[in-house]
């Protein structure tokens, strides 16, 4: 961030809120939902803040399956495009999650995670997402999933959110949950110039040798927006270079390995954390979300109680940040996992530790936070 | 009349046999090898059927010479004017 | 006449394979040519037309013709298309679907699609059937009817398309057959140029797995079916008897703006009061 020095706007914004106007300082011109506890705040928010915006478009849809495949026209013609929906509203938006991967098309989509499963508790906070949010589309597919544990962050995320989908032309997650949704902080608002801002590749060549899907360095091929005089096919079927349907074992193997490849070789771009006195720890915590502003204190404590503990926060969970886990992992006695579910980032802990630690899980489910005391217990 | 050309394309033919049902003149007829096959050419009128009526874009009719006498207005038969319908199924 | 063949070649994508990949005598391919014919005869620029396609054998369609082309996921066409039509209000979005497509999987898309009036043309390829599954019974197959999933015959009713989308508001309902074909250009040219959402049902007869299945004897059967029992609803309104009888031509003609332009219009007003009240 680089911040000009003038009197900055401040305000006093939920996590949803702030979501919007990270979303507004990324260039977002579209959003297309389905109300739904606990995300409608991101809803209301852009109905009001999008008319106002340059080319700005809004739509309430009939249902979240819809609200996606608005997201996805949107971004096809060329609009940085949103939604925003929790629970049962993120597991109806599955199959257009894959097809926006298959397609590789780019837009953020926000889960706002609440607790249980099915309705189960629609004003209460949880993390069982984490899971559904790498895996919940059927089929191979590289996916970003990101997450925030503040209003801040909410903002900063979001526009990272927006510069990935952009980048690497792929859908990407941000995972937030009722508690950082719901909370209300005082937050200096986003000036233009305060982030880097990215926008799609598109085609510099004549239309008649464009290949929507060809192999290219990056491995993310350029993409113009639809009626720019570029026209392909589209499709969610398995594809050539051309975009035309195969099921030619080479030409299937080489899509989905190019897929996976734009992900993988910007993992050192991809994956964000933040270090907190991890440097020396014997004991480290490894949270996200709300659950990590508990854990921000519990390893304070601990330090004051003279335990060397140390906080990883992650920000991107997936692709799994592996090469700041295991360096930490190799060097410390007990890593702890808190989480509001039965245990979804732990898995992920665990294989990458593959036996050299004590990995120990904090697991509630019952609807409230994690309390940094109950950290506190588990490393001190 | 009978200059105007029509032409088959044998690989895009599927053989369904539209064109060599409705054709008012009887211009085509579906071979042993299952493709259409223009039979009557110098009968066609260049009424506008066969074309848009081909599911697989396979018929060609080229109209004869400009001198040529107009074709009767043959279109495509109004459906009210058809005998009664046979059981109808939807 | 030749060049009713020699546009369609103008607006086909020769990298695909020929000959089209339905089944002998299927109505598809009428169908894609007519939609062709009444985007030429609109004068519109390829790279101005969308075609957003569903799943099935009428999402096919899509790949073979030369415009900007979506090959979406079953049913959800039409919210690709919404996205695209409030995104770039500018282009002319087409949505081809099949009856499966359009009334059952997608039926909650259709209505409201219809009840919004998105400015978006549905084209509903409409053969009773579901082709590429291979034969079972869809939303629109006939009572009695038979298929693999109702093979002791269809007991639940079919929908009435026309009024389905009639009552939801679309702007513009109407109903072709593929023997009736140049009405059936003239009934796509006018639902494509009519603002709001609107909805051509084009009968297309499935030989392979819906007519085998229910007496016919060839797809040629089928057509002179459709020429028999289909009439235009000006005289079909007449009619004493209307037993095995189905209307065709235009049912709805409103007159009201797409979504898209509403949309435009409250946001200019809201920048004209802004800058008035400045």
């Amino acid at each position: 961030m680089t911040a000009p020095r003038k009197k900055r706007r401040e305000a006093f914004l939920l996590g949803n809120e702030a979501v919007v106007e990270g979303a507004l300082a990324a260039g977002c011109t579209f959003y297309a939902g389905y109300p739904i506890t606990p995300s409608t705040e991101i809803m209301e928010c852009m109905a009001k803040r999008l008319p106002h915006v340059p080319d700005g478009a809004f739509i309430q849809m009939e249902d979240e399956i819809a609200s996606m495949g608005a997201v996805i026209g949107a971004s096809l013609a060329g609009r940085k495009a949103m939604t925003a929906t929790s629970g049962p509203g993120f597991s109806l938006m599955q199959e257009q999650i894959g097809y926006a991967a298959m397609t590789e098309t780019p837009l953020v989509l926000v889960n706002v995670m609440r607790g249980g499963a099915s309705t189960g508790l629609p004003t209460s906070p949880g993390q069982g997402d984490v899971q559904q949010a790498r895996w919940g589309a059927h089929g191979d597919h590289p996916i970003i999933v990101l997450s925030a544990a503040d209003v801040p962050e909410c903002v900063e995320m979001t526009v990272t959110a927006f510069n990935f989908a952009e980048k690497y032309r792929s859908p990407v997650i941000l995972l937030l949950d009722e508690i950082t949704a719901h909370t209300r902080e005082k937050i200096e608002l986003p000036e233009p110039g305060d982030f880097e801002v990215f926008s799609r590749l598109t085609p510099t060549m004549p239309p008649e040798w464009y290949k929507p899907y060809e192999e290219t360095m990056r491995g993310v091929p350029p993409m113009p927006p639809i009626g720019s005089g570029y026209r392909f096919h589209v499709t969610g079927l398995t594809h050539d270079p051309l975009g035309f349907p195969t099921s030619r074992p080479e030409e299937v193997r080489a899509l989905t390995e190019r897929q996976f490849r734009k992900i993988d070789r910007f993992f050192e771009d991809i994956q964000i954390v933040e270090h907190v006195e991890t440097a020396d720890a014997e004991v480290v915590v490894i949270a996200y979300g709300c659950v990590a502003r508990s854990a921000r204190l519990a390893v304070k404590q601990a330090r004051e109680a003279g335990v060397r503990a140390g906080l990883l926060v992650l920000k991107t969970l997936y692709p799994f940040p592996r090469r700041h886990v295991e360096p930490l992992l190799r060097n410390c006695r007990l890593a702890v996992v808190p989480e509001l579910n039965m245990g979804q980032l732990s898995r992920e802990v665990k294989r990458v530790n593959e036996g050299y630690t004590t990995v120990r899980t904090i697991n509630r489910i019952d609807g409230q936070i994690i309390t940094p005391s109950q950290i506190l217990k588990e490393i001190a | 009349m009978g200059r105007n050309r029509v032409v088959v394309y044998p690989d895009w033919c599927k053989g369904c046999g539209i064109c060599a049902a409705f054709c008012p003149k009887k211009v085509f007829a579906v071979g042993q090898d299952g493709k259409a096959r223009v039979v009557n050419e110098e009968a066609c009128v260049n009424c506008g059927f066969c074309e848009p009526h081909c599911p697989d874009f396979a018929v060609l009719v080229i109209p004869g010479e400009t001198d040529q006498t107009p074709c009767p207005p043959e279109t495509a038969p109004d459906p009210a004017e058809q005998p009664a319908a046979k059981e109808v199924k939807p | 006449m030749a060049e009713i063949t020699q546009l369609i070649h103008q607006y086909l994508r020769h990298n695909k394979k020929f000959p089209l990949v339905f089944c002998p005598g299927c109505g598809h391919g009428i169908v894609l040519g007519s939609l062709v014919r009444s985007v030429h005869a609109l004068g519109l620029p390829k790279d101005d037309v969308v075609i957003v396609a569903g799943i099935g054998c009428s999402g096919r369609i899509a790949a073979y013709v030369d415009f900007n082309t979506v090959h979406t996921t079953h049913g959800r066409a039409l919210t690709v298309a919404t996205g695209i039509k409030m995104a770039n209000p500018k282009l002319t979005v087409i949505a081809v679907m099949g009856d499966g497509d359009a009334f059952s999987i997608g039926g909650n898309h259709l209505i409201h699609a219809a009840r919004r009036n998105i400015g978006v043309t549905a084209l509903v390829l409409n053969n009773f059937i579901y082709g590429m599954t291979g034969g079972q019974c869809s939303s629109t197959t006939p009572e009695g009817a038979y298929s693999h999933t109702c093979p002791q015959g269809q007991l639940e009713s079919a929908f009435d398309i026309v009024e389905l989308t009639r009552a939801a508001g679309a702007a513009g309902v109407s109903r072709g057959t593929v023997y009736h074909v140049k009405e059936l250009d003239a009934l796509l040219a006018e639902a494509i140029s009519r603002p709001g959402f609107n909805l051509v049902e084009a009968l297309t007869p499935c030989f392979t797995q819906y007519g085998r299945g229910n007496g016919f004897k060839s797809a040629v059967e089928m057509f002179k079916w459709l020429k028999a029992s289909c009439l235009p609803v000006e005289r079909y309104e007449k009619l004493e008897d209307r037993t095995g009888k189905l209307p065709i031509g235009t049912f709805v003609r409103r007159d009201v703006a797409g979504l898209e332009t509403r949309w435009a219009n409250m946001r200019q007003a809201l920048a004209a009061k802004k800058g008035g009240a400045a």
